[in-house]
C-alpha cells in the first residue's frame, strides 16, 4: 500500500473519519466496561453524570482542565516548532516550589503584588528547566525526548528531597508537604461559594494569547516555519536556534503556570501527589487539540471530563478508574490515524 | 574511601550489576532493532509494563515460567503491531504514536491487574526464576558468582546480543533491515520491502522489550506493582544513543549503567549515604543517562532515516 496526497479534501472525510475515530474510542471503552462485568451503558452514562451532571461535577470538571489547559498549550507551542517536550511534568513541579518559595511568608506583599510575582518566578523557573534540553539539542546536537523525559525524575526526586528536608513542614505531622501558602498567596474563586478559582481564567487568558503569538506575530510564524521545515526556515534566514529557544522558554513558562495555579489556586501547599501526570496528559490534550490554542481548552474540558467521570463511575460501578487514561489513549491514536486519513488516500498497488 | 572499594571488592556487587543490567539488555537490544531499521519505538516504556504484567499473571494463574515469558514476547509484540501499523504505513509521528503505546500499555496493564485482583494491597509473590550456577566457571571468585551464577534469562540476555549483532552486521536480513534505516528508497530498488522489514523489526524489536519487562516480574522482583518499570524504557532509550547503535556498545554501557545503579544503592547504606539525602542517589540513574547522551553527541551515527517515513512511489 501507499499513501496518496489529497489536494482538497471532502467534508465528508474531514468529518467521517475523525467521527469513526470517537465511534471506535467509545466502543473499545464499552468492551472494557462489559469485560469488566459492568452494563457499558451504565458505565458511559455513569462517566457522563460524573464529568457534567451536577454544578459541583462540572466544576470539578473544569478545574481538573485548568492545569491541563496550561501544560497542553505548552506542549502544543512546543510540538508547533517540532520541539518535543515531554518534560511538562518536571517543569509544573519547577512552578508550584516557586509559588510555595515564595508564597509561604517570605514576602509580605499583599495579594496584588504577591500573586504576580509567584506566577513571573513560575514561569522564569519553568522556561529555565526546558532551556537546559533546549540548548543541548540546538548546541549539541542531543534529542530533546529523552533529556526532557528524564528530566521529569530527577525533578520529583529533587522535590521530593526539598519536602523531606527544608521545605518540610514543621506542622505537617510527619508528612512530606510543604507548609501552608499564606493567605494572600491563595487564588481566589471567582464567584464566591463555588469551587473554581481564578487560576481557570487566567489558563483562558493564555490560551488567547498563545493563540495571538501563533497566529499575529513574526515569533509565531517563525515557530511555524521551524516546525515546518526546519531547513526551508534556515535558508529564509530564520534564526533557528533562536526560534527553538525561544519557544523552550514560552513552553516551560505555560507548563509551570500549571503548578503556580495548582499550588495557589487549589492545594494550598506542594506535595508530590500534586500533579497524577498532568504534564504527560498535556501531550494527549495538545493532539487531540491538533495543536491550536482555542482547541486546547475544549479538549482539556474533554479530557479532565473523562477523568473526572471514571473516578465517579469507577465508586459507582467497580470499572477500574484505568479505563480513563485507555479510552483516552485510544482516541489520541485513532484521532492521529483520522486526521492522517483526512489528507491522505489508501492505494493498494 | 575504604567503604567504596569494599564495594567494588564484594561478589555480590558484581552480581548485583549483571542483574540490573539484564532488563535493560533485552530491551536495549529491542529499541535497538527498532531504530536501526529507521523507527523510534517511544512505546518501549508502557511495553515493558505490558511484559512485566503479561509474565508475571500467566505464571501466577499457573502457568510456566518460559511460557510466561513467551506471553509476555506475544504481548509485546501485539503492541508492536499497532505501532508498526501506524508508523510504518500510515507514516504517523512516531514520537506521538509511540507516547500514545506507552500509555495504552501501561493503562491496560493497571486495568487488567486490578481486573484480576480488585482488593489486593500486598502484590503477590510468584515462585520466580531461580539463579542456575554454571558447574566450574560459578568457582571463579568474583567473576564467577556474578556472571555465572545468574537466573536463565540473564545468560539468554547476553547470549541475545550476540544473535542480535550476528543478525544485523552477518546477515542478509541484517544488511536488509539496517539498509532500510539508512537508504529506505534503495531497499525499495531491490525489490524488497521496506514497511515488512520495519514492521518486523518494530514486531521482535517490542516483543524482546516485553521480555526486559517479564525480567522484573519474573527474576528480580518476583511481583508486579504499579510504577515498577520507573522509567527503564526511557534509560534504555539513553542507552541505544550511548551504544551509537551497535550491541555491544550499547551491552557495555547497559553494564556500566547496572555498575552505577548497584554502586548507589549501596553507598545509601554506608557513610556517605548517611550525610547525602538518598535522593541523590536515586536521581543518578537518570543523571547518568542525560550525561552518556551529552558526551556521545558528537560522536552518535544516528541511522540515516530515523523517524523519516518511507512512502513508495514519493520522491
Amino acid at each position: 500500500m501507499r499513501l496518496e496526497a489529497i489536494a482538497r479534501p471532502s467534508l465528508g472525510r474531514l468529518i467521517g473519519f475523525p467521527a469513526i475515530a470517537l465511534g471506535l474510542t467509545v466502543l473499545f471503552g464499552s468492551s472494557l466496561a462489559l469485560l469488566a462485568g459492568a452494563n457499558p451503558f451504565q458505565t458511559l452514562g455513569l462517566i457522563l453524570r460524573g464529568a457534567a451532571g451536577s454544578q459541583f461535577a462540572l466544576l470539578e470538571t473544569l478545574n481538573r482542565a485548568t492545569p491541563l489547559i496550561f501544560t497542553g498549550l505548552a506542549v502544543a507551542v512546543a510540538f508547533r516548532a517540532k520541539l518535543w517536550n515531554i518534560g511538562a511534568e518536571a517543569q509544573l513541579y519547577a512552578g508550584a516550589l516557586m509559588a510555595v518559595l515564595l508564597g509561604t511568608g517570605a514576602l509580605g506583599w499583599p495579594s496584588g503584588l504577591l500573586l504576580p510575582a509567584m506566577a513571573g518566578a513560575a514561569m522564569l523557573a519553568g522556561a529555565l528547566v526546558l532551556l537546559g534540553p533546549a540548548l543541548l539539542k540546538t548546541r549539541l546536537g542531543v534529542d530533546e525526548v529523552v533529556t526532557t523525559l528524564l528530566f521529569n525524575f530527577i525533578m520529583l526526586l529533587f522535590i521530593s528531597m526539598l519536602l523531606e528536608g527544608p521545605l518540610k513542614d514543621p506542622m505537617g505531622m510527619g508528612w512530606p508537604q510543604s507548609s501552608r501558602l499564606v493567605p494572600e498567596a491563595r487564588l481566589p474563586r471567582i464567584v464566591d461559594g463555588l469551587r473554581l478559582h481564578w487560576g481557570f481564567a487566567l489558563a483562558l487568558i493564555a490560551a488567547v494569547v498563545v493563540w495571538v503569538i501563533q497566529s499575529r506575530t513574526t515569533l509565531g510564524y517563525e515557530m511555524r516555519a521551524v516546525g515546518q521545515n526546519r531547513q526551508a526556515a534556515e535558508f529564509a534566514g530564520i534564526p533557528v536556534g533562536r526560534v527553538i529557544l525561544k519557544t523552550a522558554l514560552l513552553s516551560g513558562g505555560l507548563a509551570a503556570l500549571a503548578g503556580f495555579s495548582e499550588v495557589a489556586g487549589l492545594r494550598g501547599n506542594l506535595s508530590l501527589d500534586l500533579s497524577p501526570g498532568f504534564g504527560y496528559t498535556g501531550i494527549i490534550v495538545a493532539m487531540l487539540a491538533l495543536l491550536n490554542p482555542i482547541g486546547v481548552v475544549i479538549s482539556a474540558i474533554f479530557v479532565a471530563g473523562v477523568f473526572v467521570g471514571a473516578d465517579s463511575m469507577s465508586r459507582a460501578a467497580g470499572v477500574p478508574t484505568y479505563i480513563a487514561n485507555i479510552m483516552l489513549a485510544t482516541a489520541l491514536l485513532t484521532m492521529v490515524l483520522a486526521i492522517a486519513l483526512t489528507r491522505f488516500r489508501v492505494r493498494w498497488d | 574511601m575504604g567503604e567504596v572499594l569494599e564495594i567494588f571488592l564484594s561478589a555480590s556487587f558484581w552480581a548485583a550489576v549483571i542483574r540490573i543490567a539484564s532488563p535493560l539488555i533485552f530491551a536495549t537490544m529491542g529499541e535497538l532493532i527498532c531504530e536501526r531499521a529507521g523507527v523510534l519505538n517511544l512505546g518501549i516504556e508502557g511495553i515493558m509494563v505490558v511484559g512485566a504484567f503479561a509474565g508475571w499473571m500467566t505464571v501466577y494463574s499457573g502457568g510456566g515460567l518460559w511460557t510466561g515469558v513467551l506471553v509476555a514476547m506475544l504481548a509485546g509484540m501485539l503492541f508492536g503491531l499497532l505501532h508498526g501499523t501506524l508508523t510504518v504505513p500510515f507514516g504517523l509521528s512516531q514520537h506521538v504514536v509511540g507516547l500514545g503505546i506507552t500509555l495504552l500499555a501501561t493503562a491496560s496493564a493497571y486495568f487488567a491487574y486490578r481486573l484480576a485482583l480488585p482488593r489486593v494491597t500486598t502484590p503477590p509473590r510468584i515462585e520466580a526464576f531461580q539463579p542456575l550456577p554454571i558447574p566450574i566457571l560459578s568457582d571463579i571468585p568474583l567473576i564467577g558468582p556474578a556472571l555465572f551464577h545468574q537466573t536463565p534469562l540473564t545468560y539468554l540476555a547476553f547470549v541475545l546480543v550476540g544473535v542480535v549483532s550476528f543478525v544485523l552486521f552477518r546477515t542478509p536480513l541484517g544488511l536488509a533491515l539496517r539498509a532500510a534505516g539508512e537508504n529506505p528508497a534503495a531497499v525499495a530498488a531491490q525489490g524488497l520491502s521496506v514497511t515488512a522489514l520495519r514492521m518486523g523489526a518494530v514486531m521482535v524489536g517490542s516483543g524482546l522489550m516485553a521480555v526486559g519487562g517479564a525480567f522484573l516480574t519474573m527474576s528480580a522482583f518476583n511481583s508486579f506493582f504499579f510504577e515498577m518499570v520507573n522509567g527503564r524504557g526511557w534509560i534504555c532509550i539513553a542507552l541505544v544513543v550511548f551504544g551509537a547503535w551497535m550491541p555491544g556498545k550499547a551491552l557495555l554501557g547497559a553494564v556500566l549503567f547496572g555498575m552505577f545503579d548497584a554502586l548507589q544503592i549501596r553507598l545509601q547504606q554506608t557513610s556517605i549515604g548517611a550525610d547525602v539525602p538518598y535522593q541523590i542517589f536515586l536521581m543518578m540513574p537518570f543523571v547518568l543517562s542525560i550525561l552518556a547522551l551529552v558526551i556521545m553527541s558528537r560522536r552518535a551515527s544516528v541511522p540515516a532515516a530515523l523517524m523519516v517515513p518511507f512512502n513508495k512511489g514519493e520522491r
